[in-house]
């Protein structure tokens, strides 16, 4: 975006929809090239939220086969379908593709398509680099499954401790595709989260205060502030790990005077507010789902949005929770402890809003509403399994543990997959102008959940049965047996389940029913639009006057009135509106760039030089240097000032 | 009662019966045997069974909210909205978040509390073992003043029952975590800090351990036994445990020694003997020992002898290579390790 003398003109108000003529104009300025050459330069931000979407489904489909060999491996004692090596590196890329490859970039895809729609937008802020950050993620994706396929794969766990990450124990390439991997996939998140926070701060729609947003955007708005501050951690970390193995310095290492610890808390001061990245925005999709199915507006909308707010804060003040085994001073772990506890009081804020929501309202049994209102109770399962693994002592004897594997798969199954493939069925008809098939959907609902909680929760018993994690196989006489048995086969149930959504996925695409522009009579601005949404969102931008602009009509304590088909007419060009911080008064009309290959380009020369730093022991440093001199290039003529973002001196002057 | 429903109830009542063998595993901390452990697992209960409540409270107040009878929807036909406001209801999380919040302090400050009590034992330790971890085995130092007294020994600690033991605990490698689950909660072993925790075992036992963090290929068989003994049976394993071994008696436990010092002599030690290598276990009174590869084998001649010439197919990638031995010279060393009782 940009904005010159020349955005300052009065814009001209008009009544408009997308059946309008004037739509015709919108469409011209806002369509792309079409055809490949369309599909390698678009920077539409539905395009780009759609493939967040299914690559990061794609990479959850890996994942889960890769736990299902796991699983079939551990269903036995003496299981020895795998060997120790291959388990290592399964239950390694299983963490990593499911944490950094599936559970934030799905939330990035919702967050993508849905954000410029809920806040009454044409873009996001930087459409480019929107591209950008979806084509980083892509390929540092595919970096780090590179050496997969050779059998080298990153085998270390996804918090991949030193020393056993260090050159010394680990003399193959597999930790330096995951050290170099999370640094580029760190610059897709960054630049992703910069482009949340502007977007938020710019281009709400007149009249969208602060305290109107949906509470999807106030999740996506914490995780983004939040990423900023925790990935420095962890790309530090990993580029000195990376240094250590290649260059021969001594960050982590013991006998150059390093500090293995130093890893440990730079990975969870990364690591704690990253599972927080990975759940409140999927929590804020239920608090903007649950009102529409419960025909009502969402209980405590200030305390649920500040809960997630100070989620988040807190999240930052609680690493060491991680770490309660390796040897802390006593009044650090009573710090740590105590902290990580009192996150149980802003999750008991969301928890009452949620119950209270459907309670006081009238529940419509949609498959959406299913997930919606099933992942408050696996988020209370998985929110008491960490309150216990917040009290030190008793910590100590669950750290380790499966008790943890199935903490962590309540929370990150419960309260992000639940929520994910809720939002589907809410949000499909928006993607795709159809409905997913709702008796499929129920039947797939109750496979998933009765097979997720046959599966996971018997690994809290296996974790009090002393059964650690990590291990790839484990004797008979220890109690062990029976629990993992019932585990794998709930986990292939619930595998059923995904492959009911799929299969419900692909058929409604093509023969769902039609929908029309808001088939659950919900009441935020995405539903205004027709389905699925012209390239252009919204023919005119519209003014917002409450929470609820959909609802208005029918509610008793608004005073203004929304006005969704009549608003600024922004059509000499690509532009949306932009407005001011608290209150979204317009301020000034934004430029938004045209389709370009300029995103793709940049992150294919990035990834080439993260693919010159993985080869310089092979080739030299030639491919590092040319690399790095074409990502220069790359990004000077990304930057060159363009005449039709009026970054030039001609345009300023018309 | 149908066929199907009795099916049903004869699986739930075996998962029952295997939750309570689960209990009583040789891992499970749901009971404890000493003071290191036992507060701990009162909390433990304590909070688990908050938790459960919380869960079993919260499921029901959802099952309510969704089934109970609600409002019918009046007004227009458009309108299907059954609260027109935006507001209200905030007493749900006034006093949810209240009760919430007074379980939480009382939690927090019992957490607190057994947070200090288990951090240090009542009476200071009067016997210090030193462990030395190492990819996928034990070292165990036993520390005296008087430096004749100290020994060592692998995989299997002694301890006195109804007394304190303090542990000191390094790595030569990695980091792994200390943890013998009925006697207390782990403690992790990183390179370059020397960890101390303390156990202390009030009944006299065999105590399962295993090593709690992922440090490489065979993390899954490092395991360790604690066997808790009257004081006087443990000061006679100590005894024991200081002597030398003698030279071999029979021919071929001589020859057995000859071909030990000349195929593991380079990695391990027998006091006694010229056999002084440092990178394997003592194996001074390998006799002595319940178990052979960390907890892998049980210790009998016929997996001895399989343990010193295939160890890579019985423990793959553990640090021993396999050993090339004729069938008598296989058969003199493990008579030689037979002497050392």
């Amino acid at each position: 975006m940009s904005t010159t003398a020349d955005n300052y003109r009065a814009p001209v108000i008009a009544r408009a929809t997308d059946a309008s003529p004037i739509s015709e104009t919108l469409q011209r300025n806002w369509e792309g090239a079409g055809g490949w050459r369309g599909w390698l330069s678009t920077v539409d931000h539905k395009e780009i939220g759609k493939r967040y979407l299914i690559t990061a489904f794609a990479f959850l489909l890996i994942g889960g086969l890769e736990a299902a060999v796991m699983r079939a491996q551990l269903a036995r004692p003496n299981g020895h379908l795998l060997s120790p090596e291959a388990y290592a590196q399964l239950f390694t890329m299983h963490g990593v593709t499911m944490i950094f490859l599936y559970a934030l970039p799905v939330l990035s895809g919702f967050s993508n398509y849905l954000w410029p729609l809920l806040l009454g937008s044409r873009d996001m802020a930087f459409p480019r680099l929107n591209a950008f950050s979806y084509w980083v993620f892509l390929f540092a994706g595919l970096f780090l499954y590179s050496s997969f396929v050779l059998g080298k794969a990153p085998d270390d766990g996804w918090f991949n401790y030193v020393p056993y990450a260090s050159r010394e124990f680990n003399p193959g390439p597999n930790i330096d595709v995951y050290a170099l991997g999370m640094v580029l996939l760190g610059v897709s998140t960054t630049v992703g989260s910069i482009n949340f926070i502007v977007t938020l701060i710019h281009t709400r729609a007149p009249g969208m205060s602060i305290n109107r947003v949906p509470i999807l955007i106030w999740g996506t708005l914490t995780a983004s502030v939040g990423n900023l501050f925790a990935v420095p951690a962890v790309s530090l970390a990993f580029l000195m790990l990376w240094m250590d193995r290649q260059l021969g310095t001594h960050f982590f290492d013991v006998t150059g005077g390093g500090q293995p610890l130093l890893w440990q808390h730079l990975f969870w001061m990364f690591g704690h507010p990253w599972v927080y990245a990975i759940v409140l925005p999927a929590m804020g999709m239920v608090s903007d789902g649950l009102p529409t199915f419960c025909r009502r507006p969402l209980v405590g909308y200030t305390a649920v949005a500040l809960a997630t707010v100070t989620t988040m804060v807190l999240g930052f003040g609680v690493w060491a929770h991680h770490m309660f085994a390796t040897g802390l001073p006593l009044m650090s772990l009573s710090y740590f402890s105590a902290s990580s506890m009192v996150i149980v009081i802003p999750s008991a804020v969301a928890v009452f809003a949620w119950i209270a929501t459907i309670w006081t309202g009238r529940p419509v049994f949609t498959t959406a509403f299913l997930y919606f209102s099933s992942f408050v109770l696996l988020f209370v399962i998985g929110g008491v399994s960490g309150f216990m693994t917040a009290a030190v002592p008793v910590d100590l004897q669950l750290t380790h543990t499966y008790f943890i594997v199935a903490h962590l798969h309540y929370v990150l199954i419960g309260i992000n997959v639940f929520p994910v493939v809720g939002g589907i069925y809410y949000w499909f008809p928006k993607f795709t102008g159809r409905l997913m098939n709702e008796t499929l959907g129920k039947w797939g609902f109750w496979t998933m959940f009765i097979g997720f909680n046959v599966g996971f929760f018997p690994m809290h018993i296996l974790g009090l049965a002393g059964m650690p994690r990590r291990v790839y196989t484990y004797p008979s006489g220890l109690g062990w047996g029976l629990w993992n048995m019932v585990a794998t086969v709930g986990s292939y149930v619930f595998a059923i389940g995904i492959a009911m959504f799929i299969i419900n996925f692909w058929i409604s695409l093509k023969r769902g029913k039609a929908s029309g522009p808001n088939p659950w009579g919900g009441p935020s601005l995405e539903w205004s639009t027709s389905s699925p949404p012209p390239v252009y969102n919204f023919a005119v931008i519209p003014t917002v006057a409450s929470r609820y602009p959909l609802w208005e009509k029918h509610m008793d304590d608004v005073s203004g009135e929304s006005t969704i088909h009549e608003g600024l007419l922004l059509d000499q060009g690509r532009e949306t509106i932009g407005t001011s911080l608290l209150d979204a008064e317009p301020k000034v009309i934004l430029r938004m760039p045209g389709d370009s290959y300029m995103p793709l380009l940049l992150s294919l020369t990035l990834s080439l030089l993260f693919v010159g730093l993985l080869l310089h022991d092979w080739e030299g440093w030639w491919l590092v240097g040319l690399a790095a001199l074409a990502t220069v290039l790359a990004g000077i003529r990304w930057l060159w000032p363009l005449p039709s973002l009026g970054e030039t001196a001609e345009m300023s002057h018309d | 009662m149908s066929d199907r429903c009795q099916r049903v109830l004869v699986v739930a009542g075996l998962l029952i019966a295997q939750s309570g063998t689960a209990q009583a595993g040789p891992m499970s901390y749901l009971r404890t045997y000493g003071p290191a452990g036992n507060p701990v697992t009162t909390l433990g209960w304590g909070l688990g069974i908050i938790s459960i409540s919380v869960c079993v409270i919260i499921a029901l107040l959802l099952l309510g909210a969704v089934f109970r009878k609600h409002k019918e929807i009046t007004g227009n036909a458009e309108d299907h909205l059954v609260v027109h406001k935006d507001g209200g209801g905030m007493s749900w999380i006034y006093i949810g978040v209240g009760i919430s919040s007074v379980v939480l302090i009382g939690s927090m400050i019992w957490t607190l509390v057994v947070t200090a009590v288990v951090a240090t034992p009542a009476t200071p330790a009067a016997l210090t073992v030193q462990v030395r971890a190492s990819q996928w085995w034990w070292d165990l130092r036993y520390d005296t003043k008087t430096s004749s007294r100290t020994f060592t020994t692998a995989n299997e600690i002694h301890i006195p029952t109804g007394q304190p033991v303090q542990f000191v605990l390094t790595s030569t490698d990695v980091i792994h975590s200390f943890w013998v689950p009925k006697l207390g909660g782990k403690k992790d072993i990183i390179p370059g800090q020397a960890n101390v925790t303390w156990l202390q075992a009030d009944v006299p036992g065999i105590y399962r351990g295993q090593c709690a963090v992922f440090c490489g290929a065979e993390h899954a068989r490092m395991n360790l036994l604690v066997i808790a003994q009257a004081p006087r049976d443990f000061r006679a394993w100590q005894e024991a445990q200081m002597e030398e071994t003698p030279a071999p008696r029979s021919p071929v436990a001589y020859r057995g020694q000859q071909v030990f010092l000349a195929h593991c002599a380079a990695c391990h030690t027998v006091r006694g003997s010229d056999a002084g290598g440092l990178v394997g276990p003592d194996l001074t009174h390998l006799m002595s020992r319940r178990t052979l590869a960390a907890g892998v084998l049980t210790n009998t001649p016929g997996n001895l002898a399989g343990w010193i010439v295939h160890p890579q197919s019985i423990k793959p990638d553990s640090r021993m290579p396999d050993q090339t031995l004729s069938g008598p010279q296989l058969h003199a060393v493990v008579t030689y390790l037979e002497t050392l009782q």
